[in-house]
């Protein structure tokens, strides 16, 4: 291979395209990290929260809220990532009242990057819903029978009962959808936002020096799945049940 | 009135009659034995009693309150009947004092204080307030047992229901937990006992109803059910499981 490996190029400055000011470009493979982070952890709070809810709604007797979970995970799974990404950002817009369109294409702050988390959130939620439904129903039912015979209400049972013991059996799945979530985050370049995968392309056509960054963008993505696969390990060893099997990683 | 009464009850499963025309009751401080063939719906007719199973024909009350009504709010109505299973179902994520506090806390609306306290006194009762931060795998099943009794006790109940609390208990465990039952029938606790302890059932049982293919086939006071005034399957299922 003909490559003139010259790790130097990440530390000469150059102005940034968008603040103005001058910085090393390996400043640039910073901010794309804090972006791929932030995009990340925003789009999981969503899709815990809401896989919690579509995942619970599967199970219900309801055959209304059940059949829409069904169909929520149906849609959400089944369309390319990618694809949504697009709908999301381009289709969305168009679809809403014009008012609330134009605030959404260019009113709110950070379109691009709220697209992006919306967008990521809610197709993990379908795969996060998945995993608690596996989970509630890994539970058997005379453990839902003792919960109602004591008196607590449906909802109480979910929350008490249900959830907890679901969350617990989950943990090794859960921890890969949160990595699939860091890792899909990089087709948020797609539109437009500037996170590490973005921030490495750029380097590369500002230097044509393109293999230092991108070593340094996917050792920092090894590194940030390690160090989750490391904590999860110790989460899951800390709130471990004796004697009840885990669903194992899909 | 009598504390649990049902009549007429019919269910099915699709076109699988369970339970047919059954009709019992429970009188306050009454001791009842359930016995019969495994698949004979005894499990079945005791979750009626709190509306775990819902029944298509006739009427159950329990304190006077139909189980079947739907205007009746089921969960207020469960909260004061104890219910002991054959796997015992505690809560595998929750110490056994939290096992025993959390209806009392989330049903009941007692303080943690008063929650704590009742569970301390229903562990002694039971011999288990050594074990009340440990978790429920970490116990025998005799143990596990016991403290889904205190569980039950814990709500203060007008009843306890048991299905077959002792099935799946090794031989020597099986002893702690009947004693612990004894000790509650003798304190007057209304009780709906499935069981094919005969010993116990002899001991402190003051009737027996015994069930085959869903229908309440003897229902009677337990001298006349050991005595000679049982019927022909009764003998044949009394004699299967004494030799066994
Ligand atoms: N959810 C269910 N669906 C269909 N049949 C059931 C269900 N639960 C129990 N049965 C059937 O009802 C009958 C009575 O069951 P059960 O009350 O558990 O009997 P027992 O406790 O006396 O062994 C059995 O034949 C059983 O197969
Ligand atoms: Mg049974």
């Amino acid at each position: 291979m003909n490559y003139n490996w010259d790790w130097s190029v990440l530390f000469c400055f150059v102005e940034d395209p968008v603040s103005s000011c001058t910085q090393p470009f390996f400043y640039w493979i910073v901010s794309g990290f804090g972006w791929t982070i932030s995009v990340a952890a925003a789009a999981w709070v969503i899709a815990f929260s809401l896989g919690s809810v579509i995942g619970v709604l599967r199970t219900v007797e309801n055959p209304y809220l059940r059949g829409f979970a069904t169909v929520y995970v149906t849609i959400f799974r089944n369309i390319p990532l990618l694809v949504q990404m697009f709908l999301w950002f381009f289709v969305f817009p168009e679809l809403l009242p014009d008012e609330a369109g134009k605030w959404v294409k260019r009113g709110m702050p950070l379109p691009e990057f709220w697209t992006a988390v919306v967008c990521l959130g809610t197709y993990t939620a379908s795969r996060v819903g998945e995993q608690v439904r596996a989970g509630i129903e890994a539970i058997t039912q005379g453990q839902r029978y003792a919960a109602m015979a004591m008196g607590l209400r449906p909802v109480q049972v979910y929350r008490y009962i249900l959830l907890p013991v679901s969350y617990r059996i989950i943990i090794p799945p859960l921890t890969s959808d949160f990595l699939g979530v860091f890792k899909n985050s990089s087709l948020a370049l797609t539109i437009g936002v500037l996170e590490l995968t973005a921030q490495t392309r750029q380097i590369e056509e500002y230097t044509f020096q393109g293999f230092e960054a991108f070593t340094a963008a996917t050792l920092l993505y090894i590194v940030v799945t390690a160090i989750v696969m490391a904590v999860m390990r110790v989460v899951e060893g800390r709130v471990v049940i004796p004697g009840m099997i885990s669903l194992g990683a899909k | 009135m009598p504390m649990i009464e049902m009549s007429s009850v019919n269910k099915w499963y699709d076109d699988f009659q369970v339970l047919k025309d059954c009709s019992t009751q429970v009188a306050k401080g009454e001791v009842v034995v359930v016995c019969g063939p495994s698949g004979s719906g005894k499990s079945t007719l005791i979750k009626t009693v709190n509306g775990l199973e819902p029944f298509q024909e006739g009427t159950i009350t329990v304190d006077e309150i139909s189980v079947g009504d739907p205007a009746t709010d089921l969960p207020r109505l469960r909260a004061r009947i104890g219910m002991v299973f054959q796997n015992f179902e505690l809560f595998p994520h929750l110490s056994i004092m939290e096992n025993i506090k959390l209806a009392q806390l989330k049903v009941l609306n007692r303080t943690d204080d008063e929650s704590a306290k009742r569970g301390m006194e229903l562990l002694d009762r039971v011999g288990l307030v050594d074990q009340a931060d440990k978790f429920p795998a970490q116990l025998s099943g005799g143990q596990q047992q016991r403290v889904a009794i205190a569980r039950g006790l814990a709500m203060d109940p007008i009843a306890m229901l048991f299905d077959e609390p002792t099935s799946a208990l090794d031989p020597e465990m099986i002893n702690e937990v009947l004693d612990v039952m004894t000790a509650l029938a003798e304190d007057g606790m209304t009780m709906m006992v499935v069981t094919h302890e005969m010993g116990f059932a002899r001991r402190v049982a003051h009737r027996v109803i015994f069930m085959d293919e869903g229908r309440i086939e003897e229902d009677c006071t337990k001298d006349d059910f050991f005595g000679t005034a049982r019927g022909e399957r009764a003998q044949e299922f009394l004699s299967k499981i004494l030799t066994h």
